[in-house]
């Protein structure tokens, strides 16, 4: 079976990590229960005639892959598979919302025919002139695990050469005041440097897109080797730990041999318990952290995923994301682990190439 | 007919998501479709939709569209006749 490469990589969030020679070097702190993310211009990307009907979970899913394409140095792709939770919320509200207000009648075609999840993929597809195949998985916070695995294993099977992947969710106002209404959102605005000891139900809601060109072919680009993936719709908090080291064990690996655990805590203090657990057979391992940069959304572990991808080429960790006092000299293999109000867990391992 | 001719514009960019426009880059005599303002046939239904909304006037035959969307002068020419509300 061939290797699985991580050629190049692209990030839309509420940091400014769209420009890829920087690495979280500024921290954009907020004091809030949602944030968006920082925009790029998105004009210098896609032309005004298709961005007009565009919204924006799309757009930043139409730019974030044209930089990561960009510096792949691909004009082209094989295929493309996206992962979304909610896909284009926006015009999905905005449709419904017409629906009851004109009281299911004057129905305009544009929200409709943007508001289903596979659009964003669609909509790439279009501006990168990619006839091959595209997929897009619906799966909360498994969604980017699902779209990655799907890509592992035919690159693996030597299916594509290069696949365009991504993770990408955007911020719905009536859905985000749902989310607030159950708790789901922190009823509380919260600093970003305070989100990890918030001991508070809920977590800050925030968006982004993260693209990735994954390939069977290393080049002088590559960020990483992705050695292994393994999801769970349910996992007992009791089982992570146990979980966690089986899955190493089934790709030889050891707990000590991890030189960073990257954890998708969101200062929940009903679901971190799961990190917390986790971490107990890892306390010799440097930590870290990133969703009080970016925000919980469905696809937020694809801004983790970035993270490792950047640690590993730059073999910098930066300071705002260290969870604990651990030093390490070098970054060989990281291990990260996710979960959602404790369902969709992942584990996937990267390694440095 | 010149207030409902600047109203046209005025929903046209804001229906359309003409986001880079504003109501003087529309000539009342302008091209909507094609070489124009370059609208396609989803911009078309929009039009249809906010005739029948905003002014009370069904379009029963699509084909009645190319005459009367020609233009904003030709849009509020219709509009003015046939307007129920």
């Amino acid at each position: 079976m061939n290797k699985v490469y991580i050629n190049s990589i692209a990030s839309i969030s509420a940091q400014k990590t769209f420009d890829n020679s920087l690495f979280l070097t500024e921290i954009e702190n907020y004091e809030a229960n949602v944030i968006p993310v920082i925009n790029p211009n998105y004009k210098d990307y896609i032309p005004p005639a298709a961005a007009r009907r565009m919204a924006k979970g799309i757009k930043m899913g139409v730019v974030a892959s044209k930089i990561a394409l960009q510096e792949s140095g691909l004009d082209t792709i094989d295929a493309i598979i996206t992962g979304t939770g909610m896909g284009c919320v926006r015009d999905s509200e905005k449709f419904v919302s017409a629906i009851i207000d004109n009281d299911e009648q004057y129905l305009t075609p544009t929200s409709f025919i943007q508001s289903t999840h596979n659009t964003v993929g669609g909509q790439i597809a279009l501006e990168l002139q990619c006839k091959g195949y595209n997929f897009t998985y619906v799966h909360a916070s498994n969604s980017f695990e699902s779209a990655l695995l799907d890509a592992k294993l035919q690159l693996e099977l030597d299916e594509e050469k290069n696949i365009l992947i991504g993770g990408v969710d955007e911020i719905g106002e009536h859905t985000t005041k749902i989310h607030k209404l159950v708790n789901h959102v922190k009823a509380e605005a919260i600093k970003t440097s305070d989100v990890i000891n918030a001991q508070t139900p809920g977590a800050v809601f925030g968006e982004g897109a993260n693209f990735f060109v994954l390939s069977n072919e290393k080049q002088a680009s590559t960020y990483a080797e992705i050695t292994a993936l393994k999801t769970y719709n349910t996992l007992p908090e009791t089982e992570v730990l146990h979980e966690a080291s089986n899955f190493l064990k089934e790709n030889n690996i050891n707990i000590e041999d991890i030189d960073l655990l990257v954890l998708g805590n969101n200062g929940d203090v009903d679901f971190d318990t799961f990190y917390t657990k986790l971490t107990e057979g890892f306390i010799n391992t440097q930590q870290a952290y990133y969703k009080h940069l970016c925000g919980e959304f469905n696809t937020a572990s694809s801004f983790g995923f970035w993270l490792a991808s950047k640690v590993l080429k730059t073999q910098t960790l930066p300071e705002a994301v260290k969870l604990n006092n651990k030093d390490t000299a070098s970054f060989k293999n990281i291990l990260l682990y996710n979960q959602y109000r404790g369902e969709n867990h992942s584990f996937t391992l990267l390694k440095q190439c | 007919m010149d207030a409902l001719k600047q109203e046209l514009k005025e929903n046209l960019i804001e229906q359309l998501n003409l986001e880079d426009m504003t109501t003087e880059d529309i000539a009342n005599d302008d091209m909507l479709f094609g070489d124009g303002l370059g609208l396609d046939s989803i911009d078309a239904l929009e039009l249809i939709v906010m005739l029948d909304k905003s002014y009370g006037i069904k379009l029963t035959d699509p084909k009645e569209g190319r005459s009367i969307f020609e233009s904003i002068n030709t849009m509020a020419a219709y509009i003015t006749e046939h307007r129920s509300k």
